[in-house]
């Protein structure tokens, strides 16, 4: 019998509902809070029940991500693996994956300080959105449509505390209808695909800034590319965000790791979370 | 049956639904301060003080 650990540090839906459905499916699971676990260079695998397969599910990144490294270093199969929570993780890595690997993203300019980044907006023209290169729920995205608001947030930046605040990632605004699509992939399958619309008043689509759901048909092109996306990443299960350019058609601007979908379980028929356990129970017969 | 444990900050009752689990976060309807469930057995609950929310956090 497979077993599965579930790792969190705060228990969401996803991981809730997760965990039962493991349960449900007569997978012997366990949820594990990854602010208890230490690991040394000492450590050994067997020192550890974390069972056949791990799923990351911790919401702090970099807690998520060193812990993840530090279990493949034991020998642990994790979901996802270290090097796709990296790139995921990083909004410039994401964008030089996707385009390293042809697929559809926005036009993306990143610059390495303050000048730079003035520079670089001034080249570019209006309108630009502004986004931290780690950081998500939308938050410090800023849409730039003069001169002036940009050199005020460059200012901003310049003034907070982290260094990579002064890491600048300048996105072309896209002509787009007012919501994105948020597709959930697990393994080599679009398990459902949702339009998130922004909120009243607000530019970013994200569910947790209020956006809403609505189921959205898995067309050839969205498969395709959504498929194309999250193998560029290395994979797993990820949430591949795309947008619809009036003039490209449809454009990934992100690749999420690890992927919430309380928004979509909302709205779809689809047993998401199911799809998620068979996936790593797979992934262990493998 | 819901439980009731007392917020740490403000002594209002906080309530915890049955269906809660280790590791889930609740917010104390007087002072919002925010908790995760330590342990759960039966109706007696533990409660300690919720990680704030980090720069990092998030898909």
């Amino acid at each position: 019998m497979v077993e599965l650990s579930i790792i969190y540090d705060k228990v969401r839906f996803e991981e809730k509902v997760l965990y039962e459905k493991a349960q449900s499916k007569g997978v012997k699971s366990q949820i594990v809070d990854a602010k208890t676990v230490t690991v040394s260079t000492d450590s050994k695998k067997k020192d550890f029940a974390f069972g056949d397969v791990v799923m990351q599910r911790s919401v702090s990144h970099y807690r998520g991500l060193y812990l993840t490294a530090c279990l493949e270093h034991l020998g642990f199969n994790v979901i996802n693996k270290f090097k796709v929570a990296e790139t995921c993780g990083n909004k410039l890595i994401t964008s030089l994956v996707l385009a390293e690997n042809n697929v559809p993203t926005p036009r993306t300019r990143f610059a390495f300080s303050a000048e730079g980044a003035l520079e670089t907006i001034h080249e570019a023209g209006f309108p630009l959105v502004l986004k931290p290169i780690v950081g998500s729920w939308g938050r410090g995205v800023f849409p730039l449509r003069d001169e002036e608001t940009a050199g005020m947030i460059v200012e901003m930046r310049e003034e907070d505390d982290s260094p990579l605040a002064r890491i600048y990632y300048v996105q072309e605004m896209i002509d787009r209808p007012p919501r994105d699509i948020r597709c959930i992939v697990v393994g080599n399958r679009v398990v459902t695909a949702i339009y998130r619309y922004s909120a009243e008043n607000e530019f970013r689509t994200n569910v947790a800034r209020g956006g809403k759901a609505e189921l959205a048909p898995i067309t050839k092109e969205l498969e395709d590319l959504a498929l194309k996306a999250a193998k560029a990443v290395g994979g797993g299960i990820v949430g591949v965000d795309m947008m619809e350019d009036k003039k490209r058609g449809l454009i990934v601007h992100e690749v999420n790791n690890t992927v919430e979908f309380h928004g979509a379980a909302s709205v779809s028929k689809t047993d998401i979370p199911g799809a998620m356990i068979d996936y790593a129970v797979k992934r262990v017969k493998k | 049956m819901k439980s009731k444990v007392e917020c740490q900050e403000c002594g209002a009752d906080i309530s915890v639904p049955e269906d809660a689990v280790v590791g889930e976060i609740v917010t104390c309807p007087d002072c919002g301060g925010d908790y995760e469930i330590a342990s759960k057995g039966g109706s007696k609950v533990e409660l300690k003080p919720a990680e704030t929310v980090g720069e990092d956090w998030g898909q």
